[in-house]
């Protein structure tokens, strides 16, 4: 299995990573030598075979759909780059 | 004091030989002397730990003293501890002041355990040497020109230099018993489930466990009793009644059935290791244990599974990081879109970035049955060959690690060779299953760790075992050289 250098590239446009062109040969290399181990995988038989999500079968628990928290917004928001009046700023969407 | 378990320090404290603030002190001035060498702390939190110990000696002289009221203890940094930097290794989060306790944390809190500091770790917890922190290497303090095993990195070198009694850490892959293992102390990763991980920054969230490393299995036992327990805030938290995790440790290994896997003990493996190993069974034989081959069929996929399954879940976990509303963010960003990419490229290191990657592209459209489906199906194998073999025997016991501690930088360049040093480790992780590595002697001057592999929620007999090995032998209480 290879990764060519286009393929890294969408990758890391979905990551929302950005790679600088230099690096990217490393990526594709370093990939491809990742996605050859993981396609050992493949040589085992798994049709039959249920995936398994939980090793002891355990289900979701749910709760009553009820308010449990309060609000701790300021106290949350300290710790943000920017925020104003309440609100997180980023750069901006529309014009 | 330094030299003292968990369990003495804790018989001192309430025999009045010392208050829980002079030993906190002692340690505190340990850590500021002698971390230069080993670089196992990211913050020292000196006035937490004064104002945690005076609070404990209160306790104490009011007569509510628990068996961990006034014990120092150092959290690996991806706890969330309120109001105290949280940076799980990162850039990322070099900047993050944590708005909350992890439930770890609270619980040690709640008991008046002694916060000394937070535990250097690789980023994210992704690494098995602690090279890929943002803080630096930590160095092994059996010789400081080798790695500690990561990614609890931090937590096993300040243990094993005696800079702190016991430590929390997290295992996704083996990343309390490598570094357990290669640093000469004991770890153990609990059944999945067993620790909440609420508070404790997501990496792989179906891998994760929490659990405690220490000098000896008698004191992972009495961290354990203090971290195991459901937590409703933790939607993967079972819940089951939590033992006394120090109850069983005397009973007698007569009858005892190992079982060693065929798998781990292959030609490959290093001759001077396996022979740690084999007299380690030896001395279970004398103890009264009988032995059994057994085999793990499907043990050689656990790294290529796991190589899908953890950067999958990582790169969903690590979404979150995009400078909006905490951590770093880049400069001057000139849109949404170049806001996300350079804080995330500036703000993550190399290692994080190829498993993201990875992750990126195996849940991609069109591969996930290819990735993701496949490795959860070898998954369920891998599982059912350990719930085969645990009809037979009652522990598994092999290798912890293929290697001794190895030099710093020996692996940096080649991302696989790093990956197969999780190779005996991994597969309990993919199975849910408890585990330990405890220090079977040195090969060479650096530490070989045993691992020994329970079944499910058999923390209390894994610690039994374990701690009627340390009664017959000596090798928990080795202390590297140039130790003061």
């Amino acid at each position: 299995m290879t990764i060519d250098r286009t393929e890294v590239e969408n990758v890391a446009h979905l990551a929302r990573i950005a790679i600088d062109g230099d690096d990217i040969v490393g990526y594709t290399r370093d990939l491809t030598n990742i996605l050859s181990l993981v396609d050992q995988m493949q040589k085992t038989p798994t049709d039959d075979i249920e995936p398994m999500a939980h090793p002891l079968s355990a289900k979701q628990r749910l709760r009553i759909d009820r308010v449990t928290e309060v609000n701790q917004r300021e106290h949350f928001q300290k710790v943000a780059p920017i925020t104003e009046a309440g609100l997180y700023l980023v750069p901006k969407v529309i014009e | 004091m330094h030299n003292e378990t968990i369990a003495n320090l804790s018989q001192g404290l309430a025999n009045g030989e010392y208050s829980s603030v002079e030993l906190t002190q002692y340690f505190l001035d340990r850590i500021k002397r002698l971390d230069a060498r080993y670089n196992s702390f990211i913050t020292i939190t000196e006035e937490t730990a004064i104002a945690q110990a005076k609070a404990a000696d209160a306790m104490r002289a009011s007569g509510n003293a628990r068996s961990f009221t006034g014990v120092p203890i150092a959290h690996k940094d991806i706890f969330c501890t309120n109001g105290i930097k949280t940076s799980c290794g990162s850039k990322m989060l070099d900047n993050f002041i944590a708005p909350y306790d992890a439930t770890v944390v609270d619980n040690f809190n709640n008991h008046g355990a002694i916060l000394l500091g937070k535990l250097n770790m690789d980023e994210f917890a992704m690494g098995s040497s602690n090279e890929t922190s943002f803080y630096g290497p930590v160095k092994n303090p059996w010789d400081t020109g080798c790695v500690p095993g990561g990614s609890s990195g931090g937590s096993a070198a300040a243990v094993a230099a005696r800079l702190v009694p016991g430590a929390t850490g997290t295992d996704t892959g083996g990343s309390i018993r490598q570094p357990a293992s290669m640093c000469g102390i004991s770890g153990l990763k609990p059944t999945y489930g067993r620790v909440s991980r609420w508070g404790m920054i997501a990496f792989a969230s179906s891998l994760d466990q929490a659990g405690p490393l220490a000098r000896t299995a008698e004191d992972c036992a009495y961290m354990l009793n203090v971290m195991a327990g459901f937590d409703d805030k933790d939607s993967t938290s079972l819940d089951k009644d939590v033992p006394d995790y120090t109850g069983q440790l005397n009973n007698s290994l007569e009858g005892l059935r190992i079982g060693l896997p065929k798998e781990f003990f292959s030609a490959d493996l290093d001759t001077e290791i396996a022979a740690s190993i084999q007299a380690a069974i030896s001395e279970y034989q004398k103890l009264g244990a009988t032995i059994k081959e057994i085999s793990l069929p499907h043990s050689g996929l656990s790294v290529p599974a796991y190589y899908v399954i953890a950067p999958a879940e990582c790169s969903s976990n690590l979404s979150r990081f995009d400078g909006v509303r905490f951590g770093y963010r880049c400069q001057s960003p000139e849109s949404l879109e170049d806001l996300y990419k350079r804080t995330r490229s500036e703000g993550f290191g190399p290692e994080v970035k190829r498993r993201i990657l990875i992750g990126t592209y195996a849940l991609s459209s069109g591969y996930y049955d290819a990735y993701y489906l496949k490795a959860q199906k070898l998954r369920r194998l891998i599982r059912d060959d350990f719930v085969n073999a645990f009809d037979s025997v009652d522990v598994i016991l092999g290798p912890t690690s293929p290697s001794t501690a190895f030099p710093l930088g020996e692996k940096t360049s080649d991302p696989i060779s790093m990956y197969l040093a999780d190779i005996f480790t991994i597969s309990t992780n993919l199975a849910g299953l408890p585990a330990m590595a405890i220090p079977c002697g040195p090969v060479n001057g650096k530490p070989v760790g045993m691992h020994l592999i329970g079944n499910y929620f058999d923390e209390a007999r894994l610690l039994n075992i374990a701690h009627q090995y340390q009664q017959v032998t000596g090798w928990h209480q080795q202390t590297p050289d140039g130790i003061e």
